[in-house]
């Protein structure tokens, strides 16, 4: 810019409680922005949290019982058969809880029975065929087979008696939680204790599998699959795999059969995962959209209030433009008077927004555990300014360029 | 005088039509941004029961063993089944209740209306005296009821519409789960927000549609849902199985009239809890809590986060309309100093001059004040469309309405204070002979 700034400064000192509420707007603006920015950030992040499961090939499915009749067990395991014969389904499990799901099953693990507080909590997910359904790859060790199954009731009355026969003896673990319970070295083999006496022998290493709540990057995939075969419960779900144009097809013909089998259970709940993804991450998505709102709404605000102040100066300086243009400035200066002064403005609240965006962050990060803004916010949040500022200023300097030296000969 | 200002007022704002409109829209923005958000804010924030809750205790005591422990850390926040039905049965207090969650499918008689699946309380008899539980029929149970394990049954008023078209349905049978029960009451509306009598269950749910006697509903092993938080060997059970001892999964309220009475329950808290350790039930030192319902909510943080944020967010949002409202109504003024000064040159004070331009500022705030509650509206509207379980309760309530009008006229006679200020300082003299 090759005006001088000299008188542009000298101008603004007249004007000095005008132009410092326009400086104290565009801080606001900045500090705010920026650390709305970084919020959609952080929750776009959390939306797209892999789960480490196929799931653009997955249908959840739950029934309630009217009333508790037949064995629960058998129960399941003709369900699992019947849902294996609908066309176009490749895979089936049993399990208490879906990742994803929202209410979760959890427990504390310990690596010797005697240690005082818990190395991990981890989402435990009890079924049959989970891995394989889920689609998440077993990196390490064998699958848990056949004979690692127990009946869930068994286990249970085992673990309330205190005794250890009736309860599995092996899992499959996720990498994560492996490193977490033994960090570098190798999990194949080592015992983890969920209380003193229900130890089991890690068989297996799955590369992801994302628990039912997951909501903190660090211990998202911290999962262990037990050996239960689960009774057919209005809590537990049934997981189809199949192709992804099958999805809705699968999943109402799983239904029906399930009905026509037996029209005395009720269907809770019938879902794709994608579905599933849907509804976990709503309010995140919600949000998001809310701070985009804000966003927008404070930057139109702050960009018409520096139109209305440009435009108000322009209206008021009409006859020193007028004056400037007689003695032989060009309509270019006039107009990069105008801008130049905008930039001045807007580099003072950029620079004042940079702290108040800052102090903003040490707010949010005391009340709302919140991670530091990263240091590449404020430059973009700076040249987003500075480009509205010029905008918003184009407009009303345009107009000021228009004046006509002949105006200076007229008196006010 | 001040009809005369108001003219002088409208005049003036008539005569620069698109900086006004700058200024009414700004101050319309902030304020419908920030009331949408502090009405949400206000509503989550509320009591569920006002001119109740005082009296309302969340009694908690510590039973889970050595593992873990941290000393001075709160006890859980539920009971076990034990220790809840010891508890109720002391009858220490001036009303109890022991409850939890659950779901229960209903088997409607008529066959137009498939089997469905529906939200449950299991509570012992207390729980509608207690929580002032209107009846639109009928009336709760008696803890006899409860002790005979009756097959007794209220149900909510949604239910009874869906059932029996509304009408008085006390007396007649309803199968939930394979069981008959004999409806004894239809509540009335009732939706306590927070659902604070159960936080697990959803912070802010609507209320239960069935209600059975707990006792009843253990002994028929019905399905409980909610939050079960175990210790030691204990498991939260499968299929039908209850948790076991070494698990918490229900809530126990009490209802104590008065502070006197709240200082004797916690001493009883701690004279259970020795007494427990004694027989060798628990192993912890006593560790016991008594929360007002109020407390209760607080310590559970039941506003969620992204309300607060919201909030303060969209109060952010204000300040920057205000301080916009104010350097435009500022220039604006300062643009008339000429005519100001003729007014005081004509003998007008300070004061007076300072009064119309106040007026002028208050046109604006109550305009936009106006246009403000119309987003406002529109802002509700939306957040009711959302998926949060809070969506429902965002209303406007006349209280919320006359703040509104408050905040947007307060914020503006501020904003408008400086520019105010500021043009009446003009010195006439000057004025005249610059012009």
């Amino acid at each position: 810019m090759s005006t001088d700034i000299g008188p542009i400064v000298s101008t603004l000192r007249r004007h000095r409680t005008t132009a410092w509420l326009l400086v104290l707007e565009i801080a606001l603006t900045c500090a705010i922005v920026c650390n709305a920015v970084f919020l959609i950030g952080q929750r776009l992040d959390r939306v797209n949290m892999p789960s480490g499961v196929a799931e653009q090939e997955l249908v959840q499915i739950q029934l309630g019982d009217l009333a508790a009749g037949k064995d629960r067990y058998a129960r399941a395991q003709e369900d699992m058969a019947l849902l294996r014969q609908v066309p176009g389904v490749q895979s089936v499990a049993i399990t208490n809880q879906v990742p994803f799901g929202g209410s979760s099953s959890n427990s504390n693990l310990r690596i010797d029975p005697s240690q005082h507080d818990p190395v991990a909590n981890a989402a435990t997910y009890l079924g049959e065929n989970l891995p394989q359904t889920l689609g998440t790859r077993l990196v390490a060790g064998r699958k848990l087979a056949p004979g690692d199954y127990v009946n869930a009731d068994v286990a249970v009355d085992a673990l309330n008696r205190g005794r250890t026969e009736g309860l599995p003896t092996v899992a499959v673990i996720t990498r994560a939680l492996a490193e977490r319970l033994w960090p570098g070295q190798e999990p194949l083999g080592r015992m983890v204790y969920l209380t003193d006496k229900a130890g089991v022998r890690v068989v297996g290493v799955l590369d992801t599998l994302v628990r039912p709540n997951a909501y903190r990057d660090a211990t998202a995939q911290y999962a262990v699959i037990l050996p239960l075969h689960m009774g057919a419960d209005k809590d537990e779900s049934y997981l189809l795999r199949t192709r992804p144009q099958d999805r809705q097809r699968v999943l109402a013909a799983a239904v029906a059969a399930l009905h026509k089998a037996d029209p005395q259970r009720v269907v809770t709940r019938k879902r794709t995962f994608a579905e599933v993804r849907q509804e976990f991450f709503r309010s995140d998505r919600e949000m998001a959209g809310t701070l985009v709102g804000v966003c927008i709404a404070l930057l139109t605000v702050t960009a018409l209030g520096i139109v209305g102040l440009a435009s108000f100066w322009v209206s008021q300086r009409r006859r020193t433009i007028g004056v400037r243009r007689a003695l032989g400035a060009t309509r270019a200066d006039i107009l990069r008077y105008f801008q130049t002064e905008n930039f001045l403005l807007a580099t003072a609240g950029i620079v004042l927004g940079m702290v108040l965006a800052y102090g903003l962050n040490l707010f949010l990060m005391a009340h709302y555990e919140l991670p530091r803004l990263p240091i590449g916010y404020l430059p973009a949040g700076a040249l987003a300014l500075w480009l509205l500022g010029q905008l918003a200023v184009l407009g009303p300097a345009l107009r000021a360029a228009e004046v006509p030296p002949v105006v200076a000969t007229r008196s006010a | 005088m001040f009809t005369y200002y108001l003219q002088l007022a409208l005049r003036s704002l008539g005569r620069n039509k698109a900086l006004t409109a700058l200024m009414v829209l700004a101050v319309a923005l902030g304020i419908g941004a920030s009331m949408t958000t502090l009405i949400v804010f206000h509503v989550l924030s509320g009591d569920p029961l006002p001119g109740r809750s005082a009296q309302l205790y969340y009694p908690q005591v510590d039973p889970r063993d050595n593992g873990g422990l941290m000393p001075g850390k709160d006890p859980p926040g539920q009971v076990t089944l034990i220790d809840g039905r010891n508890l109720l049965h002391a009858r220490h207090a001036d009303r109890q209740a022991l409850m939890t969650g659950g779901s229960v499918p209903v088997q409607p008689d008529m066959a137009a209306i498939d089997p469905f699946y529906v939200d449950a309380r299991y509570t012992s008899a207390d729980f509608f005296p207690m929580f002032a539980v209107p009846f639109r029929y009928g009336h709760g149970w008696t803890a006899a009821d409860d002790g005979a394990k009756a097959r007794q049954v209220v149900i909510g008023h949604e239910l009874n519409n869906r059932l029996f078209g509304g009408r008085d349905s006390v007396g007649r049978q309803l199968r939930l789960a394979g069981t008959s029960f004999r409806i004894v009451g239809v509540l009335d509306d009732w939706r306590p927000a927070p659902h604070f009598y159960d936080l697990n269950m959803g912070a802010y749910d609507s209320a239960e549609q069935v209600f059975l006697p707990l006792e009843t509903a253990l002994a028929l092993r019905l399905d409980h849902d909610g939050s079960t938080d175990c210790w030691g060997n204990g498991s939260g059970g499968v299929g039908t199985g209850l948790p076991s001892n070494s698990c918490v999964w229900l809530q126990f309220w009490v209802q104590l009239n008065d502070s006197a009475s709240a200082s004797a329950y916690r001493d009883f808290l701690a004279r259970y809890s020795q007494q427990q350790r004694t027989l060798g039930r628990f192993q912890r030192a006593p560790n016991v809590r008594l929360p007002s319902l109020m407390q209760w909510l607080d310590y559970n943080h039941v506003v969620p986060d992204d309300v607060r944020l919201q909030t303060g967010l969209a109060f952010g949002f204000l300040l920057v309309c205000l301080v916009n409202t104010v350097g435009l109504m500022l220039a604006k003024f300062m643009r008339r100093a000429g005519e100001l000064g003729v007014r005081r040159a004509l003998g007008a004070s300070r004061r007076a001059v300072f009064e119309q331009l106040l007026i002028e500022s208050g046109v604006i705030g109550l305009v936009g004040g106006i246009g403000g509650l119309l987003l406002a509206l529109l802002g509700l509207w939306i957040v009711r469309q959302r998926a949060a379980s809070y969506a429902g309760l965002a209303q406007l309530d006349p209280q919320m309405l006359l703040a509104t009008f408050l905040l947007a006229i307060g914020a503006t006679l501020v904003a408008g204070l400086l520019p105010a200020w500021r043009a009446c300082q003009v010195t006439p003299a000057l004025q005249l002979k610059s012009n």
